[in-house]
């Protein structure tokens, strides 16, 4: 990259299925607050630009960029909402640190998924309206039918897919923000109910509200202000067709693509042996071992029976979603990816208590946009 | 140019009716709850008892209404809640002859900002105003809350049936 960016401040708020006790504003106002903090910082008067991560439809306000700068001390200064994955805004923030004209930006992204009341609706509106939407099914149906083709294609078993729910929700344990937390084995997911064939219901994430908030600093700026540093090594997004009749059901190219790039910007060339652990998305089980082969991180069809030894646990030789994922910590919306990143921060400043890595000094975090959506952001991070 | 010149038919609201025009429709189910929060719900509560509640800045000073648990000028936390008058005067109003649905209307709806007595200048409220000749209505003008009977308040900003001139 052509200008150093680091991550110098932190803050977060909530990571719970309800959180009746603050509006999204408060919510926002309590993450904001300790990121300042952390970074030693006045928004008023230190943060060159900020960047918030929202989808109208789950907000229940249009145009809700409108509603974000009091809670984050942006006044009367460049505000900006991106409508995507919470990595999408982290790349946004990290371009416009690069063009040289912004040396401090704010990134925040939340969840108050709890007070859509019509979340499975809302998640359909999603869907084409001509081809897909009439047929009135769960939108989970597009994970069974991913999940299926997955498996057939990777030659991975059910009981593999189901190892990722066991990891993530006994990691999240160890986790005082996960609040999914909780002793099951692979057998117990797979005999869950069944959600979309061949999905259970353990494989799918459950939703939480919470807000990260993330402040970046140009390099010299982000030495002055931290001696914890945490460095932006790449950034990389992608999309796949959104044709639910012929996208390549099995593989997650969105990711490979977006792989591809963050991977270029980072200057890596070989990401098992060079990244130490990785956040990745896993709204459903098969999702992290999709994401992982599409990342490279092992070959094609490799993930499942790695996952299934162990090779991806916290004391295992890469780990994956030590934070306990987003099966571990619920759904956050459209913030998902900032909590990956979140936890990568974390473990690269020695900062994860019992669930940290001994050997964490490269992090990849990847988020992905849910069903029934092909997009994807990746982001490389180091101490 | 002729040979830019097709033959044509207008489409008429039968067409559209009758299908021979073919479109696509859908009907969003979007409903939310949302939390109120600490001061959104300290506001409520405060409505449903007949009271304006308002918070104050020790930074500047200032006592916002509607309150919030922070001041987006200073960006530090408010300190304190402080109960207000029901009473003010009009910063800006309109006289509006298209209802919402857009239904022509010769009664105007009279919306209206109210600046209210104890909070600080330019803070205010949005309501509506009633039992007043529109012409008469102009900036500056005092104001007072008709609060609906206790029985029927709920906790919502329609607990003030409107506002009429002082
Ligand atoms: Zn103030």
């Amino acid at each position: 990259m052509i200008r150093e960016v680091a991550i110098v401040g932190v803050g977060w708020s909530g990571f719970r299925p309800i959180t009746p006790d603050l509006s999204y504003k408060e919510l926002m106002y309590e993450a904001a607050v300790q990121a300042y903090e952390e970074a030693g910082i006045d928004p008023r008067r230190d943060v060159d630009s900020f960047v918030t991560v929202a989808e109208d439809y789950n907000e229940g306000t249009s145009i809700f960029d409108e509603y974000v700068p009091d809670q984050l001390g942006a006044l009367h200064r460049p505000v900006q909402t991106i409508s995507g994955e919470g990595i999408h805004g982290l790349a946004a923030a990290v371009m416009q640190i690069l063009t040289g004209q912004f040396d401090v930006v704010v990134v925040e992204g939340h969840s108050k998924a709890s007070n859509i009341l019509t979340l499975p609706y809302i998640l359909a509106f999603a869907f084409d309206p001509v081809f897909n939407r009439p047929l009135a099914v769960h939108p989970y149906y597009v994970a069974g039918m991913e999940m299926l083709r997955y498996q057939v294609e990777s030659g991975t078993s059910h009981y593999e897919c189901a190892c990722v729910a066991a990891k993530n929700r006994n990691n999240a344990l160890l986790n005082p923000l996960a609040g999914y937390g909780a002793a099951i084995s692979a057998a117990d997911v797979m005999a869950s109910e069944p959600v979309a064939e061949p999905l259970t219901r353990l494989e799918c994430a459950g939703h939480s509200d919470g807000c990260i908030t993330l402040v970046l600093a140009a390099g010299e700026t982000a030495r002055a202000l931290t001696d914890t540093p945490v460095w932006v090594r790449g950034i990389g997004w992608a999309n796949d067709t959104p044709w639910l009749e012929s996208r390549p059901w099995g593989e997650a190219r969105y990711a490979q693509a977006a792989a591809e790039m963050v991977y270029r910007t980072a200057g890596i060339k070989s990401p098992r042996a060079e990244i130490d652990f990785a956040e990745i998305d896993d709204t459903f089980a098969y999702k992290e071992l999709q994401h992982l082969e599409a990342l490279n991180l092992c070959p094609p069809g490799a993930a499942g029976e790695w996952t299934a030894a162990g090779g991806t646990e916290i004391g295992g030789e890469f780990p994956v979603n030590p934070s306990g994922g987003a099966l571990g910590q619920g759904h956050l919306l459209d913030a998902t990816g900032l909590a990956r990143v979140l936890e990568v921060v974390l473990q690269l400043r020695g900062q994860a208590g019992q669930r940290q890595i001994e050997t964490a000094e490269v992090g990849l975090a990847f988020g992905w946009r849910g069903v029934p959506t092909t997009g994807g952001a990746a982001v490389i991070l180091s101490n | 140019m002729k040979e830019y010149v097709y033959d044509s038919v207008y489409l008429r609201s039968k067409d559209f009716e009758e299908g021979n025009v073919l479109f696509e429709t859908w009907d969003p189910n979007a409903r939310y709850a949302w939390d109120a929060g600490v001061a959104i719900g300290r506001y409520l509560q405060g409505l449903k008892a007949g009271q304006l509640i308002g918070r104050h800045c020790p930074e500047c000073d200032r006592v916002l209404i509607p309150p919030r648990m922070f001041c987006e000028t200073c960006f530090r936390p408010t300190d304190r809640w402080v109960e207000l008058e029901d009473t003010g005067a009009i910063i800006t109003f309109s006289r509006c002859y298209v209802t919402w649905d857009m239904i022509r209307i010769t009664d105007p709806q009279i919306p209206a900002v109210i600046e209210i007595d104890g909070a600080s200048p330019g803070m205010g409220i949005m309501h509506m105003l009633s039992e007043v000749d529109p012409d008469e209505v102009q900036i500056g003008m005092r104001v007072q809350a008709v609060w609906k009977p206790a029985a029927e308040r709920i906790g919502a900003i329609t607990d003030i049936a409107y506002f009429k001139p002082l």
